[in-house]
């Protein structure tokens, strides 16, 4: 079969020792340019190609792909140890995360991180060489209804991450819906709500908001309480690794993920947070620990984290079946391969197959060193949480800004970093859930736009919403999401689903 | 320079060598577009001719690249090394976004390509030619939706000519706008909407592979191995050609303008410029300096004109 001789080959250049030790280097630089909050995959990607420019055309995609790598996994590490979402598809890593690295669980956090984002990252990849012609030609299916539906399901699910009262929850995403209608009307190039300020016309940046609420939100709430703080964090509780309770409640986790995380990362407008969102969603109501969630529950890291992987080998089935870049890092991906005489579309399959089975075992090769670079270094990274809090916590605040002003050198861009840090703090002060703000950031325009794109191609006809099958099973699916715990509550089982909604924050 | 302070700390630590002038060009729209392609050639020619070591491109999207021109005009004023692509489109955006920020307010310094348009439909659809598309939009001008770039972009302004063309009435079209040809592209490929309207470059690979099929092209003359007629030919008294430019920040020095238009003269005299037009299938329409600059008036009032003519500026 040709197409495993190509893998074969390709997966033989990429072993040989010097192209391993780029794999090595390319990893290293994409994990800890990433681990800085503020500063994704796709600025992490533009920042280092440059690098890889000097090097044989073997030895830089292998490099390269480390880089891709290592930068989405990057962001994971500062979720969990700081709550500090280093990129938006790390936000809900940061849920549970962080909760078990407070109670001395981080090393369990990062292995199953690691291990799952490595597991992910393999049947992605494996997805993209084998089904990714299929794959993309469900992903152009996909239409504004669709994408309208998947909105609205993916609101419904992650209502599931709202904490313990439903309407300080919505009271928190319709804060996100406002925010999101910042800026430039994409459809009619109107300015809303920008009060005549031209920094405003963008909009408000993801890792903006998500930086400032998360990790100045926490640091403003850490400092306000004193020496009363009442959770004494304790670095190390058992061992550092996984165990078999771990693992068995892992396993499913990492596969879910990637199941619901590749196709949404394939699709033209999925993104890797969504993916993320339905899989905490999804591991919260499969979870036969529900009173874990909202305290350190590994599936909510492990199902995430995988999600988050394998969207990012979902990514590339679009940019190398369409030659479409769907996301920013894809765009600068793009860019990356035509330096290697690469030229993405339709035909590549037919015309380029050495080159594109090479791109895809180094891809499992960099996978593979991410998980050799990382499991050893988890003992190292658990021990940042035993530095003393004022020092902590002075250093995320200088990292996140550092982190701020690297991805956008403006004054408002910090002044909005601290007013959504205030707007942090009170919100954890009322008791205010701030998750959901970030996903209404994420998913508003998103939902808006799409559902007006519908309703304009069909001339203001409201039930072509429901008339595609994809989309009234997505809506179907919705509905039930909705509407069945309301039966379960009415027929008083509430408890149990009071205690599946256990705090968040 | 929007990662100078990372890319200081990455490119010291690498112990990469220093380079003379590292540009930062801006693409104000998303990936994949045609804006997109500009700044990512530009990017890779001035590195592969020694122009500037390090060029990063930031991809800044949306409203006709008006969101991308105003963060540039006030976050880059004074800086000589930063650079954003330009052109027709964004002339359109500007006035029907009644934009703060107009073009006097950057540094125009080339023109530097043309692109046709072409008028495509999924290869699955029942619409065979260009006649057959503007039977149907006589039919009912709703039922027709068209998938491009920016309102008020060239696409959106194609469109309503085509119309106008047509005898139909250009306020009735049914025009969904995308912030780039590449998110337009996955629309029409999935034939979410009747047709797509955008740069022949940006439909190129799915057209040799026979998943678009191309109507018609917007020059004068057919495009040289492409099987398609002109709007001409096709009965369709339309001519459109969308040309793109570079422009540098505002508040620069005279030594400064004059630093960077050498840059970019050299560039456009480049062999390896001269092969991205090309493969990119754009034609040459280098024009710099007070030639550039007077053209651009002349355009900008054309624009405005077309703009209200079709009802998209009142």
């Amino acid at each position: 079969m040709a197409t495993f001789d190509f893998l074969l080959q390709g997966l033989l250049v990429a072993a040989q020792p010097m192209n391993l030790l780029y794999a090595l280097i390319g990893v290293t630089l994409g994990t800890a340019v990433g681990v800085l909050p503020g500063i994704g995959p796709a600025l992490t990607v533009a920042l280092l190609l440059p690098v890889t420019y000097r090097l044989d055309p073997g030895g830089s995609l292998i490099m390269f792909a480390g880089i891709y790598y290592g930068g989405m996994y990057g962001g994971s590490t500062t979720s969990i140890l700081l709550n500090t979402p280093g990129e938006s598809a790390s936000i809900v890593t940061a849920l549970e995360g962080n909760k078990m690295a407070r109670a001395g669980r981080g090393g369990p956090a990062l292995a199953t991180a690691a291990i799952g984002s490595f597991v992910a990252g393999l049947i992605a990849t494996l997805g993209l060489a084998f089904i990714a012609p299929y794959i993309v030609k469900l992903a152009l299916v996909f239409g504004p209804r669709e994408y309208f539906a998947l909105m609205v399901l993916a609101f419904v699910t992650v209502s599931s991450a709202f904490g313990d009262s439903t309407l300080r929850g919505l009271t928190s995403l319709f804060v996100g819906l406002a925010l999101a209608v910042v800026g430039i009307d994409q459809l009619t190039g109107q300015a809303r709500l920008s009060f005549g300020v031209p920094e405003l016309l963008d909009g408000i940046e993801v890792t903006t908001l998500a930086v400032a609420m998360f990790a100045i939100g926490e640091t403003l709430f850490i400092a306000a309480q004193g020496d009363k703080g009442p959770d004494k964090v304790e670095a190390v509780r058992g061992s550092v690794w996984m165990s078999a309770a771990d693992w068995a409640r892992s396993w499913k986790a990492w596969l879910r993920g990637t199941v619901i995380g590749f196709p949404i990362g394939a699709m033209p407008a999925g993104g890797a947070e969504i993916g993320t969102f339905l899989s905490y969603a999804t591991e919260k109501r499969l979870t036969k620990h529900p009173e874990e969630f909202g305290n350190g529950a590994i599936e909510g890291v492990a199902g995430p984290e995988a999600a988050n992987n394998a969207s990012a080998a979902g990514t590339l089935v679009p940019l190398l079946t369409l030659g479409l870049p769907t996301t920013a890092t894809a765009a600068i991906m793009l860019a990356g391969f035509q330096q290697y005489g690469l030229q993405p579309g339709p035909l590549l399959f037919a015309t380029n197959p050495q080159l594109v089975w090479g791109l895809i075992a180094s891809l499992l090769i960099a996978n593979f060193m991410l998980l050799v670079l990382n499991l050893p270094l988890i003992g190292l990274w658990v021990k940042l949480l035993t530095i003393p809090k004022p020092w902590l916590y002075a250093g995320i605040l200088l990292f996140a800004t550092l982190g701020t002003i690297g991805a956008n050198p403006s004054v408002y861009e910090l002044g909005m970093l601290l007013a959504f840090g205030l707007l942090g703090y009170a919100m954890r002060v009322f008791g205010y859930p701030i998750a959901p703000v970030v996903v209404g950031l994420i998913l508003g325009p998103l939902a808006e736009q799409q559902l007006r794109r519908a309703l304009s191609i069909s001339q203001g006809d409201i039930t072509v919403l429901f008339t595609s099958p994809i989309a009234a099973v997505l809506l179907v699916i919705a509905a039930a999401a909705l509407i069945v715990p309301l039966i379960l509550r009415a027929r008083g089982r509430g408890e149990v689903l009071a205690q599946l909604a256990a705090s968040e924050d | 320079m929007k990662h100078f302070f990372l890319a200081t700390i990455l490119a010291g630590a690498m112990a990469l060598p220093a380079f003379a002038a590292d540009y930062t060009i801006i693409a104000p729209a998303n990936p994949g577009g045609g804006w997109d392609q500009t700044a990512r050639s530009l990017q890779t020619v001035m590195q592969q001719e020694g122009i500037s070591g390090n060029v990063q491109v930031q991809n800044v999207p949306g409203a006709g690249g008006t969101i991308g021109l105003a963060q540039f005009a006030s976050q880059q004023k004074g800086n000589p090394n930063a650079l954003i692509v330009g052109g027709y489109v964004m002339v359109g955006a500007i006035l029907t976004n009644k934009s703060p920020v107009t073009l006097k307010d950057v540094t125009p310094i080339a023109r530097l390509t043309g692109e046709y348009e072409a008028v495509v439909v999924p290869a699955a659809s029942e619409i065979k030619t260009m006649g057959d598309l503007v039977e149907a939009l006589k039919k009912d001008p709703g039922a027709v939706s068209w998938a491009g770039g920016s309102a008020g972009g060239t696409d959106h302004i194609a469109v309503g000519l085509i119309a106008k063309a047509a005898g139909v009435d250009p306020t009735k079209i049914n025009y969904i706008a995308y912030s780039g040809g590449g998110e337009a592209l996955a629309a029409i490929l999935g034939s979410q909407v009747t047709a797509g309207v955008s740069g022949y470059g940006e439909f190129e690979s799915q057209i040799k592979a026979g998943t678009l099929r191309l109507l018609a092209v917007s020059g004068p003359e057919r495009i040289a191995g492409v099987d398609a007629p002109t709007l001409k030919e096709a009965g369709v008294d339309v001519v459109v050609e969308n040309w793109r430019m570079v422009a540098a920040a505002p508040g620069l020095t005279d030594e400064q303008k004059a630093a960077v238009s050498a840059d970019i003269e050299k560039l456009a005299k480049s062999a390896g410029w001269q092969e991205v037009l090309k493969t990119k299938g754009w034609q040459d329409s280098y024009l710099a300096g007070d030639a550039f600059n007077a053209q651009l008036e002349k355009d900008v009032a054309a624009t405005e004109g077309v703009l209200k003519d079709i009802g998209l500026v009142k």
